[in-house]
């Protein structure tokens, strides 16, 4: 597996298999209407304007809430994606929606500060993540959010994860 | 009038501070139901409803839920001090995860100012499941005061 001659088919429909079955069984995140675009293994969270989200009718503005659940999702998957990413590549998983025993088990947020830098305006939303440090219990992860511009963020925020345990 | 502006009488300021919880189209896309709106503090309530879950293996609510639930109710709070805000945003909000949320229970959340300046508002909150000896999570905020 994951060879240098190995079928580019083959390859992409193992990482986007991997990443809708990860993203596809939360239904939180299908509720948000979150989708993830994928470079390699370069995620960007994409969180499509809906009425349902927002919180100032006056301005209009998205909700509070719905930035730090974007930003929050964004930092789970991110974090999920890159600790499965090896086990993928080598075929020792092979996660389906459809059977729930082969989804990795996920992260669960210890903490999560979100700095609001300005007001998100109705129009669609873009987050990255990175992991700044992931050790075998614990991971910290910083994530930033952005709509026109990628430069001016209209969010941040940073967790700790407690990382699943296996066996 | 003795000259006091609308938003020193207690039930104007009650009045403001629920129709903000009202026409808020999230809050109601989450289901959420104000409780409790005092000078003291505020508190909301959001039944468990199986689109909300972010862990499929154990059915427990996703933390974005909690965070927009605690971030409307910290506002709410705001909202409803003395202090009379005409409106207010999020300058930051920290939250921690104590425990999981119980699946099928509904989850309360009570937010207070514990200090607020001419143009910030400090505000704690909690969430609480059915068993309120042991909150699911915390936060503090800061919050703007637009005047």
């Amino acid at each position: 597996m994951a060879g240098r001659n190995e079928p580019l088919d083959a390859i992409k429909s193992r990482r986007n298999g991997t990443l809708n079955a990860l993203v596809n069984s939360v239904p939180y995140i299908r509720w948000l209407g979150i989708t993830f675009d994928r470079r390699g293994d370069e995620l960007t969270a994409v969180l499509p304007f809906d009425e349902k989200l927002i919180g100032n009718p006056m301005l209009p503005a998205i909700h509070g809430g719905v930035t730090a659940a974007f930003l929050e999702v964004t930092a789970i998957v991110e974090l999920t994606w890159s600790a499965i990413w090896e086990d993928m590549e080598q075929g020792r998983i092979a996660p389906d929606a459809a059977v729930p025993e082969s989804l990795p088990r996920l992260p669960k947020t210890i903490d999560f500060t979100v700095d609001y830098l300005r007001s998100g305006l109705p129009r669609d939303a873009y987050a990255r993540a990175r992991v700044v440090r992931s050790g075998r219990r614990y991971a910290s992860v910083h994530v930033e959010a952005w709509q026109d511009h990628r430069s001016k963020l209209f969010a941040q925020a940073t967790g700790h994860f407690l990382m699943p345990q296996n066996g | 009038m003795n000259g006091a502006s609308p938003e020193d009488d207690p039930e104007q300021r009650r009045r403001i501070a629920r129709q903000f919880i009202e026409i808020i189209p999230h809050a109601r896309a989450l289901g959420m139901s104000l409780d409790k709106l005092s000078p003291e503090g505020t508190e909301i309530s959001l039944p468990w409803r199986e689109d909300l879950v972010g862990d499929p293996d154990s059915g427990v609510i996703h933390g974005g839920v909690i965070s927009a639930l605690m971030d409307t109710c910290s506002g709410a709070a705001v909202m409803a001090h003395p202090a009379g805000a005409r409106s207010t945003a999020t300058i930051d909000l920290r939250i921690d995860y104590m425990r999981a949320a119980t699946p099928g229970q509904t989850i309360r959340a009570r937010a207070e100012c514990y200090h607020v300046t001419r143009s910030v508002a400090f505000v704690r909150a909690w969430a609480m499941d059915d068993d309120e000896s042991r909150p699911v999570a915390a936060a503090t905020g800061a919050f703007t005061i637009e005047r």
